[in-house]
């Protein structure tokens, strides 16, 4: 690591000035605020961890021992609300690089007005998510007066009750929506950025087009791919509003992920001992798949 | 399979996928005009008797144009003040790099991976506190750091894009680093400057985790208040698709607008 940056401080032809104390001060500001940010409430998060407190029964304060962490997990909602964090992020991570894959090929073909599809296309991601959420939930999902409920009765089959039936994979539906723009959006800028003359010296080899996608195209990807995943896995980890404004976490626990468990105990039961457990508990898995998803990100770049 | 033939097909295939994606948006624009009955009717109607009562009414009922006016201060506070914190930071990592600055760009990249729940206790309890529940103030606060290390990721890649010799020829003629940055690097990397405030007024005017769990009425943007709608008794389809469509109209015009440089932007420079 130190090898590659100094390498990359050569590379720049950069000399060690004494200009870094300068260097340090404009950079204090950003820095320090998020360090407070980051790792103060993650030091008070972890105090109360340890603690009993109940905002309905504040004088009933105190150390507690390992007790919130027991709580936490004989609670049943925990290892669903983990399990539906990470089915969540992976299905939507499948389909936005999948699907976004097929019309980013699509889209890199020739064809009438294909600028304008290409805008048309990109409207879903600047929805904001309580809006994509209720949009979803009453005029496409509902059972009665929903339009896929139309489409399934014009074509004689009996309207699905989305929420009722399949509430994560409604939502895995909601926010794949959401975030499959921004995958064709990206894939298809790593695409275009691929020389013509390479795509050309394949098709005259006799290179059809499965062999082109899979010797050519795809591993021109990976870097396209690899930041795809990394963005959405950031926002993804943290889905809040879509559950908020259509399931409320339910039926039961089954379309609540840890964002949602988190807020129940805050705000629902004001249990700020457990909620601090679960926040601990959602910082590691954030940090387990940072660690992963930094380290090939970091691989891709050319800073 | 003739050329033209070919593209006659894809342009139709394009087009199929392109409105199938967009239709919901498109669906809930049209609806916006219709009548409550016809908003919820079986049979959807494509073009009822179009009208403007229910934008009417949203602003009548709703006072609309309250929240909106949150959103607008609390998108543009939150940006300007990321602005500040990341000019002079992304100046100093792109043009007085140490061994350390890759570190800690990366860093700041992985304060964004920690999900905003992990940190809702201590935030929560600390705005309690500090009276700053349900205030504009409180809620620019936290949006402007939770776009901060996107925004000084972003001023970073263009920054670097600025010849050094412009800068040090500058430096040269006398130019204090201040003077250096007003009146060089800005000017020279405005139109990075311009999208990477694209980037951040959308994502902060879309943001809803902070605007749910700290506002309630007083400082609450759009994202909270289309959230209202989600009780049964605020249940109207053809006011709820107003109050949306004058929600999103604004960032999908600046999004389309900026389209160009979002890509690069939201990959932190990986893609371009």
């Amino acid at each position: 690591m130190t090898t590659a940056q100094a390498n990359t401080a050569e590379a720049l032809g950069l000399q060690q000035r004494s200009s870094s104390p300068r260097a340090r001060l404009l950079t204090l500001p950003a820095v320090v605020l998020l360090l407070l940010w980051s790792v103060l409430p993650l030091i008070v998060t972890l105090w109360f961890s340890f603690r009993r407190y109940n905002l309905m029964n504040p004088g009933h304060t105190g150390f507690d021992g390992l007790g919130n962490y027991r709580y936490l997990f004989s609670d049943p909602g925990l290892g669903m609300a983990v399990w539906n964090t990470v089915l969540l992020l992976g299905s939507v991570l499948v389909i936005t690089i999948g699907v976004g894959t097929l019309i980013a090929l699509l889209l890199d073909q020739e064809f009438y007005g294909r600028g304008f599809a290409r805008v048309l296309m990109l409207a879903p991601f600047f929805v904001m998510p309580t809006v994509s959420a209720l949009l979803w939930k009453n005029m496409m999902m509902h059972p009665d007066n929903g339009f896929l409920a139309f489409l399934m009765r014009s074509v004689g089959l009996k309207p699905i009750d989305w929420f009722a039936v399949a509430p994560l994979t409604s939502i895995i539906i909601i926010v794949s929506w959401e975030w499959l723009p921004f995958a064709v959006l990206t894939l298809l800028t790593a695409i275009q950025s691929l020389d013509a003359e390479r795509k050309e010296a394949a098709r005259m080899d006799g290179a059809g087009p499965i062999a082109m996608f899979r010797y050519i195209i795809w591993p021109h990807l990976g870097r396209a791919v690899a930041a795809t995943t990394m963005i959405e896995t950031i926002f993804i980890l943290g889905i809040f509003a879509e559950i908020y404004v259509t399931s409320s976490g339910g039926p039961g626990f089954a379309s609540t992920n840890l964002s949602f468990l988190i807020y129940r105990y805050v705000l629902m039961e004001y249990d700020i001992g457990g909620a601090a457990v679960a926040g601990l508990l959602a910082i590691v898995l954030a940090n387990v798949l940072a660690f992963f998803l930094l380290r090939s990100f970091a691989r891709n770049l050319d800073t | 399979m003739t050329p033209i033939l070919r593209k006659l097909l894809l342009t139709v295939l394009g087009w199929i996928v392109a409105l199938v994606i967009a239709f919901p948006v498109i669906w809930m624009v049209l609806t916006s005009f219709k009548s409550e009955t016809e908003a919820i009717s079986r049979v959807p109607h494509l073009f009822a008797h179009l009208s403007l009562t229910n934008y009417v009414a949203v602003q009548e009922r709703a006072k609309y144009l309250h929240f909106a006016w949150n959103s607008v201060i609390v998108s543009f506070g939150s940006t300007l003040l990321a602005l500040l914190l990341a000019i002079p930071a992304a100046y100093a990592m792109a043009f007085l790099p140490t061994p350390r600055t890759r570190g800690t760009l990366l860093w700041m990249l992985s304060t964004k991976m920690m999900p905003s729940v992990g940190v809702l206790v201590p935030v929560y309890l600390l705005f309690r506190d500090a009276g700053l529940l349900d205030t504009r103030v409180g809620l620019v606060l936290v949006d402007a750091l939770g776009i901060l290390p996107v925004v000084v990721w972003m001023l970073y890649t263009f920054f670097k894009e600025v010849p050094r010799e412009v800068l040090e020829a500058g430096r040269m003629d006398g130019a204090g680093p201040l003077r250096e940055v007003y009146n060089l690097l800005l000017p020279l990397s405005m139109p990075g400057i311009v999208s990477t405030s694209l980037l951040a007024v959308i994502l902060t005017w879309n943001e809803a985790f902070w605007s749910l769990t700290l506002t309630t009425s007083k400082a609450a943007p759009l994202t909270a208040f289309i959230a209202s709608f989600s009780s049964p008794e605020g249940l109207f389809y053809a006011k709820l698709s107003a109050a949306s469509t004058m929600a999103i109209a604004p960032i999908l015009v600046l999004g389309w607008a900026g389209q160009r440089q979002l890509v690069r932007g939201l990959t932190f420079g990986a893609v371009k």
